[in-house]
């Protein structure tokens, strides 16, 4: 495990307040989600991100311009703390006109061209070598770009997973592999799937390095981030992030989650949730008051409320748009 | 303000369920995440968490009520400092929203997409019969194998973008020759030797396309592309679509396709009908050297996923290619190889050899056959083929791939809708047969379809 949070005493009060910011409109934004969801105006499978806040919102305080992500389809987070509009991937959420995919690729499938995310993708671990691609294509134009490839602890026992390790070490792509383990792969825990516990430790078969960190804690996430994006940069080829995190709520909105106990879940929400955890940090450091604190979560709330009224009022897409992009007329540019 | 709780919905088919449990009771506060209550879907019993923090001001659906309607007020939820007498409650949001849908739902809306094309009425109007190159135009003997070589060869010089990744396609120099010399012009960075590892170095290519590249990937056999199924339909075919016209994926996936010989059942298969079912792929078969330079470079071209399917007993073969700076050839464009008013025989790759045979046996017999070389199954060229078919009246489809679900099935189709006036016989679909490939030489010769069936099934449209 990386070290505790006390040993950071380098983290500005700007910075805390930034990943409490960006921590709790993904936290208000799924609730949202999951309420709208339950009041039938978002369909289908819906996977929310929260308890995972911290893994996000860590990395992506150590990307640059340029580079890029992709992930699966626990993919609402990635998309807001990359800096795509909650409105956009709530107005997609509710399958309208005016969200990122003008309501025809849904939860699962969003992309934001202008902020280099690349999806969004519903088969687990698919992501994985597209992700290896993006980085082949920008060490190919021979920038210093990296690509952050997030995938879960079931995607992680995926071939491809492996087919793609050997590819990125064997051709030193820029690539981070963030593994985000959460501990259930829908249903089954990790205990009950993988023989050998850590998964960080497989990228060792094929020379790549690797750590874990604590997930709930967002410095940790970004020191180790940190070092992970330096490497890469460098053009030593790809490094393995095992990211250890939990997810409160069911795989998806239909699951009742039997397979763990309410205990265990209330434990890790009450003594490790990233979101307090900062909030403590603000408050003992004196860095933030409680109407500081109380003042940001009425802007978030704000945020999300405006998003959950514009995804409620756009649109549903036009019947023409069942016929439109099938095919490409000419290449897209790359933003 | 007061808010209702409304009964949710827990899965994407629930519409009612059972209230089973109240785990608060009026007066108790709530906050963000706390359990309130276990309701009963039709899968399973779910735990509904609390969204907003507040006292619970009055339980509206007791427990165990069933059949409770999704949207239902189940609660009343009152904000800090607010009592049930004096509670103002905010109405219902649930209910406008949806019920705006629907007066816009798909049901009730302007059947405006009747103006949309059908995908098959996207064929112009009238078959383009413009030759591939003009008559001025010197033509020198090629084999397949160096058209499809020259073809990447003049891309990768016109675009930087362009590259080629696969198995033994550097150093090796291609496992079939077909990217012979390509190592030394364009180097290792772009001639690109993948390990054995096809789902992860078809995913590869696609994330470079994403990425703004443009990959060939080449596989070593179509066979071999079962591995890589998902990434090329899932991931390459649907994500311009998904992304709502954002992202494409411009790349060519190409290889032998189709039975070479003697080398069994999991090396012989076409997929031809398998990759033209798929809307955002586009799939191109070609026959001869010129249809093979041609297809190719406009496939590399194309800001769509390509399935480039060639064969391996055509690599060999020669055929006239137009001397010409930059030959393409586009697609969705059929090519009459052989005029004739008996019979039309429709076919495409190597399927076309039989289709030639048959018809010069056939002219001996007085049966004069228009032939047809598709060259493109997505889009296909179906204004070619109606437009035949209704001088001829017959027609015969002809394939190696397997019957059910076949290339010729759909083709038959489309002239039973486009043209079932003029048909004086059923289509004849002539296919490999429903097995898969043997081994035995006598055998592999029977599974395959044979120039004699054609010419037969010809005979048979004509009653003669």
């Amino acid at each position: 495990m990386a070290t505790k949070k006390d040993a950071k005493p380098n983290v500005s009060a700007d910075e805390l307040k930034a990943y409490y910011k960006d921590m709790l409109l993904i936290r208000r934004f799924e609730e949202k989600a999951g309420q709208l969801y339950g009041m039938g105006l978002i369909g289908g499978f819906c996977h929310l991100y929260i308890g995972q806040e911290a893994v996000v919102v860590g990395l992506e305080a150590t990307a640059k311009d340029g580079d890029k992500r992709v992930t699966s389809y626990r993919d609402h987070g990635h998309m807001l703390a990359c800096g795509m509009d909650p409105k956009g991937v709530m107005a997609e959420l509710t399958g309208r006109e005016d969200g990122y995919s003008k309501g025809k690729g849904g939860s699962m499938h969003m992309f934001s061209k202008e902020k280099h995310f690349y999806g969004g993708h519903g088969i687990v671990a698919a992501q994985v070598p597209i992700g290896a691609g993006l980085a082949l294509a920008d060490q190919y134009k021979g920038n210093d770009n990296v690509t952050f490839v997030y995938f879960g602890d079931g995607a992680a026992n995926q071939g491809q997973v492996y087919e793609t390790y050997n590819m990125a070490q064997l051709w030193d792509l820029p690539v981070v592999f963030v593994i985000e383990n959460n501990q259930y792969a829908m249903g089954t825990s990790t205990k009950r799937s993988t023989k050998s516990p850590s998964y960080w430790e497989r990228g060792a078969a094929y020379g790549i390095k690797g750590e874990e960190v604590d997930g709930m804690d967002v410095l940790a996430v970004k020191e180790v981030g940190e070092k992970a994006v330096a490497h890469c940069r460098s053009g030593k080829g790809p490094y393995i992030l095992e990211i250890k995190t939990y997810r409160y709520r069911g795989h998806s909105m239909s699951d009742p989650a039997k397979y763990r106990t309410r205990e265990e879940v209330q434990k890790m929400r009450d003594e490790r949730d990233p979101i307090e955890q900062i909030r403590d940090l603000l408050l003992t450091g004196k860095h933030a008051s409680e109407d500081d604190l109380k003042a940001m979560d009425k802007e978030i709330k704000e945020i999300v409320n405006e998003a959950a009224e514009f995804s409620k009022e756009s649109p549903e897409p036009n019947l023409d748009e069942l016929w439109t992009d099938i095919y490409a007329t000419e290449v897209p540019q790359e933003a | 303000m007061a808010t209702e709780i409304l009964m949710p919905a827990l899965s994407p088919t629930m519409e009612e369920g059972t209230l089973a449990k109240w785990l608060v009771k009026e007066g108790d506060t709530v906050s963000s995440g706390d359990i309130l209550a276990e309701i009963e879907t039709d899968k399973a019993t779910m735990e509904f968490e609390a969204v907003d923090e507040g006292t619970i001001g009055k339980i509206l659906i007791d427990e165990g009520t069933e059949g409770v309607a999704v949207n239902t007020a189940i609660a009343v939820l009152l904000e800090e400092g607010e009592n049930m007498d004096d509670a103002e409650i905010e109405e219902s949001q649930a209910q406008q929203p949806v019920a705006a849908d629907k007066e816009q739902s798909s049901e009730t809306a302007p059947a405006n997409s009747k103006s949309h094309p059908e995908p098959k009425a996207a064929a112009p109007a009238k078959s383009d019969r413009t030759p591939d190159w003009g008559d001025d135009v010197e033509v020198k003997q090629t084999t397949v194998r160096e058209a499809l070589r020259d073809a990447m060869a003049e891309e990768m010089r016109r675009d930087g973008d362009v590259f080629l990744m696969g198995e033994e396609v550097a150093e090796y120099q291609g496992a079939y020759k077909i990217t012979q010399g390509l190592l030394d012009e364009f180097g290792a960075k772009r001639v690109i030797d993948t390990p054995i590892t096809e789902h992860g170095f078809a995913g590869l290519g696609v994330g470079a396309a994403f990425g703004g590249l443009r990959p060939i990937v080449e596989f070593m056999t179509f066979n071999f592309a079962m591995q890589a199924m998902d990434q090329i339909i899932n991931s390459a075919a649907k994500t311009l679509y998904m992304s709502g016209g954002q992202m494409g994926c411009p790349m060519v996936f190409r290889g032998p396709n189709g039975a070479a010989a003697r080398v069994g059942a999991q090396h012989s298969q076409d997929y031809a009908a398998w990759f033209m079912q798929v809307p955002g792929l586009k799939v191109c078969m070609p026959y001869s050297a010129a249809d093979a330079k041609g297809l190719l470079k406009s496939a590399i071209r194309d800001p769509n996923p390509v399935i480039f399917l060639e064969n391996e007993i055509l690599y060999g073969r020669s055929f006239d290619v137009p001397v010409m700076d930059d030959f393409t050839i586009p697609f969705g464009k059929a090519k009459i190889e052989r005029d004739g008013d008996g019979v039309t025989i429709v076919s495409f790759g190597i399927g076309m050899t039989y289709a030639l045979e048959a018809a010069e046996k056939l002219a001996e017999d007085g049966i004069e056959a228009e032939v047809i070389n598709l060259r493109t199954l997505r889009p296909m060229d179906t204004e070619t083929i109606l437009e035949s078919v209704r001088k001829t009246n017959r027609c015969v489809t002809v394939e190696e791939g397997w019957p059910q679900g076949s290339v010729g099935g759909y083709i038959s189709s489309v002239i039973m809708q486009g043209a079932f006036d003029y048909l004086d016989a059923p289509v004849i679909t002539c296919t490999g047969k429903d097995v898969p490939m043997p081994y035995a030489a006598n055998l592999e010769k029977h599974a395959l379809i044979t120039t004699d069936e054609v010419v037969e099934a010809c005979k048979t449209v004509c009653y003669k």
